[in-house]
């Protein structure tokens, strides 16, 4: 067993054991809290399949942003968790036995004993270059047009998140330009009739 | 060495706990939220791990844009989730029953 191995075996099973705190806790926040361990364990098994890049990607991007909005999601609402737990015990078998049978359905699929491909050299260094290169090659000469796309969904997310959360307050002074530019000379000036007065005369 | 199987079955192992907290924590839409997270971080495991295996970096940019779009998806579904608290003072799943379906 060489030190690799160990260290996959150690970083898969803090990932699983949080992974199962996330949904057994009863407190949201411990939940997030596992989650961020379970993230930042697989971004180290991600490490170990010579994916850096995206490894430190996964805990730059989650741990450090994704998380944090989820922790503040949950500690902002200010949930009362008892009643939302009132299912747990009487879904928890059916949950488990479709867990189960799904990962012996997977396991048996996937082969744990017969499977032994040899990993190979990593791709990255056979073609002399680091990760990050290895990644931008691909991503900036054949995946231009989805790497834009992506771009727009992001920024369409943003617009999206913050319309949503857009209050509208009701005693707020607000101008409204549309009506402005449609008033009409009417809406303004009233012109009256009257007689001229002439100097020295007081008026009645 | 650590083979393909190794990641495979750790990906599966996350995914199977993954649907599992779907099923036990069905009125919690936050708890929903995570686990959908572990569930495409099983799916990016797999992708790397086929990546690494079979030399081809179509993989990882696929786990890139998976990354973005669970990025937006989260900011999304969190937003919509703090306007139904404030609607409803509620975020339990089996009281949001007002389309009838």
């Amino acid at each position: 067993m060489t030190f690799e191995l160990l260290c996959f075996y150690f970083f898969g099973t803090v990932a699983v054991v949080a992974a199962l705190s996330v949904i057994s806790v009863k407190n949201s926040v411990v939940a997030a809290l596992c989650l961020v361990l379970t993230f930042f364990s697989m971004a180290c098994v991600w490490l170990l399949a010579q994916a850096e890049f995206l490894g430190v990607a996964l805990a730059l991007v989650y741990v450090g942003a994704v998380m944090v909005l989820f922790l503040f999601v949950v500690m902002m609402l200010d949930v009362d968790f008892a009643p939302l737990r009132e299912g747990f015990v009487r879904f928890l078998p059916v949950g488990m036995l479709v867990a189960a049978v799904m990962l012996v359905e997977m396991l048996m699929m996937i082969g744990v004993r017969s499977v032994q491909a040899p990993p190979g050299e990593d791709p990255a260094v056979l073609a002399g270059m680091s990760n990050m290169e290895w990644l931008g090659h691909t991503l900036f000469r054949e995946f231009v047009l989805p790497f834009e796309i992506a771009a727009v969904i992001l920024t369409v997310g943003l617009i999206a998140a913050v319309t949503l959360n857009e209050r509208k307050r009701s005693h707020t002074k607000l101008q409204n330009p549309a009506r402005q530019v449609m008033v009409k000379r009417e809406d303004r000036i009233r012109l009256v009739k009257m007689a001229a007065e002439k100097k020295g005369e007081v008026a009645p | 060495m650590i083979t393909l199987a190794h990641f495979l079955g750790l990906a599966a192992v996350l995914l199977c706990i993954a649907v599992a907290g779907f099923f036990i924590n069905r009125k919690n839409v936050i708890v929903l939220l995570m686990c959908i997270e572990l569930l495409l971080l099983a799916v990016n495991t797999n992708f790397i791990a086929f990546s690494r295996y079979l030399g081809d970096p179509s993989g990882q940019v696929f786990v890139f844009f998976i990354l973005t779009v669970a990025a937006a998806e989260a900011a999304i579904g969190l937003a919509i989730l703090v306007v139904l608290f404030r609607n409803r003072a509620t975020i339990d799943v089996t009281d949001i029953d007002k389309l009838k379906g």
